[in-house]
């Protein structure tokens, strides 16, 4: 009667699944890896709690941030999301290094451990890293550069906030309770099937992946309508700043390609829960129709999560090279291009489950072409710099970087988009090298610079420029350092995802790829240590005037910090790079005729609804605590449901006299401001109102 | 052209919008009644040419909502409207062929097994 009772109210949870625990019982290094991770995550959150209650912070962070429907405020919470699951997935990185260098007969990680850090490493690198990060500058950066007040459905945006939360937390949670699943990112039956892995593994990845897809199907419907309904007056798409061309392709990608995601997701998941067919190797089953969907998705996402940064590259190569964006049209056509095309490739995922050569040589001969556009955009960036006064500051850093490497990368990409080769190298660490060449330059790279470029807009001073390149030159070369022997013995025939080796002529390149693990490390830890010294630094890099690097798109023409309704006024859009054209009439900062009430969305408690009950949906549901699941998801329908039949009754209403007040009172700062040339654009003199000396400007 | 917030004065705009979607639910009903009556009916039609015809005025009945209630048409302002359902209507079909392209190939490779 008990054990039955307690069944009902824990599900298939007990002990031996708290994972904190099991170093006790069995001391080898294997479980002290796993449990010291899970230590981590519970003294991580320990330490968070502290802080936040030491220094009285729940309030302030409750009110400006959590509650917040600001599209400044939730971008900068998508941005420490992606921080904290980067560090994770970085460790997880650095372990597996460790393991591959000593895995010559053995290495210190159980296999079983093994699988489960390359399956957490790659959903959380895509899924709950790159993704957020992402997300978080389009909803900073998007609004400001069309200029306007928000996004088109505030609350919504919380909403896929909430639910990118709670998938995350899941993944977190997995390391302290549990065993996360051994299929690997991609998740592929039967490997990830009830009968290969009955566990709770697959079942983290199945919930984890469903809330955020569709969380992020939610962001893309969001910035889609958003750009094309919230422009301001004038601003053309034609007129529209290159990220946030590269913004609406991306939103768009989200749309369609993240159904077939929660599609083949939902199917599984009736595969594991209801006992259903879609993917098992009996009554009709077949896998290869998950392979299909999985990649229908995973393909666009790849360019879901390389636009963003492009458009990024796109700001700081003009803006650092004092010159405009050479080739505007080729790369909004470019951009485009790459949106369509990403949706004729996905088959290259699987050239070799068995379709028939004509198909094979079709989406082989589609993959060559989308590195067509892609190159029109590296010839734009490199016509760009050409004759330009080019500083190589931190972001232009990343860029050059990322300019040689990536140019690598799609080489060994199209190396692989031959099926014959393909057939040679597909699952080696080749493979491996070539996704890892793409998405470091190629997203890492693009983020950490958009990241560099627009912090002195929300927080008011800049980054601090030493460790900036320190970190920035260390990814660079633990990037090579990892990577680049990769495809060495990738192409001597070492397999992915084998926890060990028996061929010693590998070891020579897996050390020194750890080595490059090293590098990894410090440059993560750099970007902590740039953000500890930027804040007790931030007298000495005060951004006042708003605009500290010359730059030329509308978010430059706001105070920095932007305050929560954007635009005094807003703006009445004539150019493409309209501040830049506005400061060379020398028209760059004017007191608008007159002033207006501004009306600002209310804030709303749905985020945090969905972030805490969607985790408590998910936990419930993995561990077959049915009636946690059950009520959670009642409350997240209720709430949901009841807030769109209410509507928003919490806006507010900022007088015209304040806004008056306190863009008169900024335009007076800027005025007192002495004007910085761009030799002391790292100095401490720059606060952020830039000497005219733009030259080439678009009309 | 039939925007609920239209610039004409009210009542005018009223009457307007109201015959704009009087109009589409007319054509919706008809477009939906024939494809039950054809399937009611049972083997007075052959099968094929049943599957076509519904299928013909599923699309037509897709084009009545675009037109009459989501106001969608070949005006200059509605342009943007316009592109963007055309893109994605390029989307979904190559998702939808390129899936049935390749499961078929498969399913034929696999002589029957699946």
């Amino acid at each position: 009667m008990t054990t039955d009772f307690w069944r009902i109210v824990f599900g298939r949870l007990d002990l031996g699944a708290l994972d904190f625990l099991t170093a006790f019982r069995d001391p080898t290094l294997n479980e002290i890896i796993l449990s010291g991770a899970a230590w981590a995550v519970i003294l991580g959150g320990l330490a968070a709690v502290a802080v936040l209650s030491r220094y009285r912070l729940w309030g302030p962070l409750w009110r400006n941030y959590l509650v917040s429907v600001d599209h400044k405020r939730i971008g900068i919470m998508y941005i420490v999301l992606a921080g904290i699951m980067l560090v994770r997935g970085v460790l997880e990185g650095v372990v597996m290094r460790g393991q591959q260098a000593d895995g010559l007969g053995g290495g210190f990680l159980s296999a079983n451990h093994y699988a489960q850090l390359f399956s957490t490493h790659g959903t959380i690198m895509i899924f709950f890293m790159a993704m957020p990060f992402l997300t978080g500058l389009i909803n900073i950066v998007v609004p400001l550069q069309i200029g306007a007040r928000d996004v088109s459905f505030p609350m919504l945006n919380s909403a896929s906030l909430g639910l990118t939360v709670a998938g995350a937390a899941l993944v977190m949670i997995s390391l302290v309770v549990g065993a996360f699943s051994t299929g690997g990112w991609t998740a592929y039956p039967p490997y990830t099937d009830s009968l290969f892995q009955p566990g709770p593994g697959p079942d983290y990845w199945l919930w984890s992946v469903l809330l955020a897809g569709v969380g992020t199907t939610m962001t893309g419907i969001n910035f889609v309508v958003t750009i094309l309904r919230e422009r301001a007056p004038g601003m053309t798409l034609m007129k529209m700043p290159m990220f946030t061309w590269t913004a609406l392709c991306t939103a768009i990608l989200m749309v369609f390609a993240l159904p077939p995601v929660t599609v083949s997701t939902a199917m599984l998941l009736l595969d594991r829960y209801a006992g259903f067919h879609f993917f098992t190797n009996a009554l009709g089953g077949n896998m290869m129709n998950y392979a299909n969907l999985f990649w229908l998705f995973g393909h666009p996402e790849v360019y879901i999560l390389i636009l963003p940064a492009f458009g990024v590259y796109s700001e700081i190569v003009a803006t650092y090279s004092g010159k405009r964006l050479y080739g505007y049209g080729s790369l909004v056509v470019a951009t485009m291009s790459i949106a369509v095309l990403s949706f004729t490739v996905w088959l290259h995922h699987f050239f070799t489950m068995g379709q028939d050569a004509d198909m094979n040589a079709a989406f082989g001969i589609a993959t060559m072409l989308i590195g067509v556009p892609t190159g029109v955009k590296v010839y734009d960036w490199m016509a760009t710099m050409y004759r330009g006064r080019v500083r190589m500051t931190v972001p232009m850093v990343y860029l050059v970087s990322f300019m040689v490497l990536f140019v690598l990368g799609g080489l060994s990409g199209i190396i692989l988009a031959n099926p014959s080769i393909d057939f040679q190298v597909h699952n080696t660490l080749f493979l491996v090298a070539h996704f890892h060449n793409m998405l470091i330059p190629g997203l890492l790279f693009g983020m950490l610079a958009g990241y560099t470029y627009w912090f002195p807009k929300l927080f008011g001073f800049r980054l601090n420029d030493r460790w900036g390149y320190i970190s920035a030159w260390s990814w660079v070369a633990g990037f090579v350092l990892v990577f680049f022997p990769m495809y060495v013995v990738g192409l001597m025939g070492m397999t992915r995802r084998t926890v060990a080796y028996t061929n010693p002529a590998y070891q020579p390149w897996m050390i020194l790829s750890a080595v490059g693990g090293v590098f990894v490390t410090v440059a993560l830890a750099s970007l902590f240590v740039q953000l500890y010294v930027s804040i007790r630094d931030r007298a000495f890099t005060r951004d006042i005037g708003g605009d500290p690097w010359d730059a030329r798109t509308l978010e430059w023409a706001t105070p920095s910090p932007v305050p929560a309704y954007n635009f005094a006024v807003i703006p009445h859009v004539h150019a493409r790079e309209a501040f830049a054209v506005a400061k060379e009439a020398g028209l760059g900062y004017q007191a608008p005729p007159a002033y207006a009430d501004i009306h600002l969305p209310g804030d709303t408690w749905m985020g945090v609804i969905l972030a805490v009950f969607g985790t408590a949906f998910g936990f419930g549901m993995i561990w077959y605590m049915w009636w946690l699941a059950a009520l959670s998801f009642a409350v997240m329908a209720v709430a949901f449901i009841g807030r769109a039949l209410r509507g928003d009754r919490a806006g507010v209403i900022i007088p015209a006299a304040q806004v008056a007040a306190e863009h008169r009172a900024w335009l007076a700062a800027v005025g007192r401001l002495a004007p910085v040339t761009r030799e002391h654009e790292q100095d401490g003199i720059n606060h952020g109102v830039a000497a005219p000396e733009t030259r080439e400007v678009a009309a | 052209m039939s925007s609920p917030q239209g610039s004409k004065p009210d009542a005018q705009g009223y009457r307007h919008d109201l015959r704009g979607y009087l109009t589409g639910f007319g054509l919706a009903v008809v477009l939906t009644v024939i494809p039950f009556a054809l399937v009611a009916m049972g083997d007075t039609l052959d099968r094929a040419t049943v599957i076509a015809v519904v299928a013909g005025l599923g699309v037509v009945q897709l084009f009545v909502h675009l037109r009459y209630f989501l106001h969608v048409d070949f005006s200059r302002e509605e342009r943007e409207k316009v592109y963007l359902l055309a893109f994605s209507a390029l989307l979904l079909f190559l998702m939808a062929a390129g899936t049935i392209w390749v499961l078929v190939n498969m399913n034929t490779r696999m002589m029957g097994m699946g």
